[in-house]
């Protein structure tokens, strides 16, 4: 209530460009996701998803124009900025040669996350992993690895969560778990904004969909009603197969 | 303030259990460092006269080329699965960061210092084993451990990683070398405090500046 | 605008052409060789040593500069000034390094048996500087992309310039140890004062000259490069 107006959008973005020496990676986004919903975007290699989802995610600064996240700017208020994102990428981001436990003490003291003991096991059990809490992982599976890093992730309940291509790497059991996860009612008013390549999941998923490519919006709106139409368009649009 | 420690310690905590599971820091720095030490005696096959004064800048040499080895490997670490963007992600400054690998780095130095100066001083014949030489080893650590973690974590993001460390780092620890080196052999002389309290305030003069103002680069180096 | 900015360097280099053949007369013609403890006939290449130092000094400084407002501002026009005066650094801090030996070798060490190199605190602080200058260039072309090379630079630029006056002050200290060489005293006759100053002059105009185009080439690499990225889409 220490906001002059409550922020309407969870995810805004103004003109966005990112340069990587005199390659023009994102070039002038131009994006806003409502509380709430799930934006899937779409789009080719090389699109420029990743960098986007990063700069979403504080971790690139954009070499122009604005990024607002719930109404703050993430130069100005980073902390409070970060305290609400939870971020699912490439990597893992956890460290192997810690207990699955140690890592998620580590990231939850980070986070601040009261009552911790009972969160690390909450979010265990819902990835399946709170027998193997006290194990390195180095020593779990690939899968299993890759379930944890949704735990890491989540550990803070963020309101806002990023995930780049999930699909990569994750097994029939853990996307399952991933889809429970994102539609969890527990979590109330989680915003989502997830890149994919995978057409048919990212059209279940989502409430909104947007296309990129060569570093440019091309397409947004709300989830088409008839989906099936949608690849055909996708394709045309990127010239791209699906 | 308080969360800002609390921030550090949680990272500290972080490095201290990461290294009692692999102890990869250590280890080898440890190994290494006493190698250095061997491979000089050969080189120089000092005796009873020469070793006095050689054994300064043997020492100072193990133990900067171990630190270079040392905070490599404590980067490479974070780099691995991309854990550095897991800190960057969190509610964390970038002062925090460095100021928590900085504080860790620091303690395995000087651990490896302190097991391997009595070790030295077998091999050598020397009493290495003095609280002042302690002092100045603590002290000069600091500064090494200071420059050496804004480097590190650049060098960790560059091609040919081993190398542009010490590239980068040599140059800028000349100052400190030389004070560490010289006080070493006050301190073997037996020389007064006084005598050494020109190079004494020269380490903590630049324990200062250079944590202060590594402290403050270090989200430019973080950036992406 | 193009043509003066082309018109007025033209002129300064004419300028400074005559400016250094004046200096090469004056130092070779016209001023008297030193005493033979200052090195004799060697001791002429004082008069291109210290002004160059001084321009390794200078472009140092601009690093510095150009590093701080780089990250400040993120303006390239700042990152071009800090490689520019790096590269030129780079060669200043050669020169420095060349021509003090071959200075010491002669004057240093009253008998004619004089050594290459002695630790003297300025030289061997030049001699740090280069391998900072060398480092700075380096992480640059090593950090892989553009933007993350120039902020490591930067970087490099801030922290190795806030080092050298320590350097110089350990080096001193530690050579005030060992028996200190023992070099020039007192003032220079006006004659070599004369000498010096044209010379400074020279070298100083040069510096800036060289400065001034290298930025101006970086700028046009840039807009080629940027061009050709363009027409690549």
């Amino acid at each position: 209530m220490t906001e002059a107006s409550e922020p309407q959008w969870a995810i805004e973005l103004e003109g966005v460009t990112k340069t990587f020496g005199h390659r023009r990676v994102l070039q002038g986004i131009d994006l806003k996701l409502g509380k709430g919903q799930f934006l899937t975007l779409f789009g080719p290699n090389g699109a420029g998803k990743t960098t986007l989802l990063k700069t979403v995610a504080t971790l690139m600064r954009p070499t122009a124009g604005r990024v607002t996240i719930a109404g703050l700017d993430p130069a100005k208020q980073a902390a409070r900025v970060r305290q609400s994102l939870g971020f699912i990428g490439h990597q893992s981001l956890i460290y192997e040669e810690l207990t699955a436990y140690e890592n998620l003490k580590f990231y939850g003291r980070m986070y601040r996350v009261r009552g911790l003991e009972e969160r690390i096991e909450e979010v265990a059990r819902k990835v399946g992993l709170e027998r193997r809490l006290h194990d390195q992982v180095r020593t779990l599976s690939h899968g299993m690895q890759k379930r944890f890093s949704i735990a890491r992730a989540i550990i803070h309940d963020p309101a806002l969560l990023l995930l780049d291509e999930p699909e990569s790497g994750l097994d029939q059991h853990a996307s399952e778990l991933l889809a429970e996860i994102l539609g969890d009612p527990a979590s109330g008013e989680r915003t989502v904004l997830m890149t994919t390549h995978d057409l048919e999941r990212g059209l279940r998923w989502g409430t909104q969909v947007a296309i990129l490519a060569q570093g440019k919006i091309i397409y947004s709106g709300p989830r088409p009603e008839d989906t099936a139409l949608f690849p055909r368009m996708y394709q045309q649009l990127t010239g791209a197969k699906s | 303030m308080r969360e800002f420690f609390r921030q550090v310690l949680n990272i500290l905590w972080k490095d201290l259990i990461s290294e009692w599971h692999t102890k990869d820091f250590v280890t080898p720095v440890l190994v290494f460092a006493l190698l250095v030490i061997i491979i000089f005696n050969f080189a120089f096959q000092p005796d009873g006269e020469s070793i006095g004064l050689v054994a300064p800048g043997v020492l100072w040499v193990a133990f900067t080329f171990a630190g270079v080895l040392g905070l490599n490997r404590s980067f490479a670490r974070e780099k691995e699965r991309g854990c550095l963007d897991g800190l960057m992600l969190g509610p964390v400054s970038r002062e925090a960061i460095y100021l928590g690998k900085v504080l860790g780095s620091f303690m395995f130095m000087f651990l490896v210092e302190l097991i391997s100066m009595p070790i030295f001083s077998i091999f050598l014949n020397l009493p290495l084993l003095m609280p002042r030489l302690v002092l100045v080893a603590f002290l000069a650590t600091i500064g090494f451990v200071a420059v050496g973690t804004l480097f590190a974590a650049m060098a960790v993001h560059t091609r040919a990683r081993e190398v542009m460390l010490p590239i980068l780092f040599f140059p800028i620890v000349v100052p400190l070398l030389i004070a560490a080196v010289e006080s070493t052999s006050l301190v073997m002389a037996g020389a007064s405090w006084q005598s050494m309290a020109s190079w004494l305030q020269m380490i903590i003069a630049f324990d200062i500046i250079f944590l202060v103002v590594s402290a403050l680069s270090f989200e430019f180096v973080l950036e992406q | 605008m193009k043509h003066q900015y082309l018109h007025w360097s033209t002129a300064l280099v004419a300028v400074d052409f005559a400016l250094i053949v004046f200096a090469l007369y004056l130092v070779f013609m016209w001023v008297p060789s030193a005493q033979e403890e200052a090195g004799g006939i060697a001791q002429r290449i004082f008069y291109f040593h210290v002004p160059s130092a001084f321009a390794a000094f200078l472009s140092f400084f601009l690093v510095f500069l150009g590093s701080i407002l780089y990250l400040w501002k993120r303006d390239w026009k700042w990152d071009r000034l800090a490689v520019s005066a790096a590269e030129i650094g780079v060669v200043f801090t050669s020169l420095v390094l060349i021509t003090g030996p071959i200075w010491a070798k002669t004057a240093w060490l009253k008998d004619k048996t004089g050594i290459w190199w002695e630790w003297d605190p300025r030289l061997t602080t030049t001699l740090v500087m280069f391998f900072i200058y060398i480092a700075y260039l380096l992480i640059r072309n090593y950090a892989g992309e553009r933007a993350q090379g120039a902020r490591f630079a930067a970087v490099v630029g801030i922290v190795g310039f806030l080092d050298v006056p320590i350097v110089f002050m350990a080096i001193r200290w530690w050579r005030t140890l060992h028996p200190e060489p023992v070099l020039e005293s007192g003032g220079l006759p006006p004659s070599m004062l004369f000498t010096l100053v044209t010379s400074f002059t020279a070298v100083l105009l040069f510096f800036i000259l060289l400065t001034w185009a290298r930025v101006g080439l970086r700028r046009a690499q840039e807009d080629v490069e940027e061009l050709r990225e363009r027409i690549g889409r």
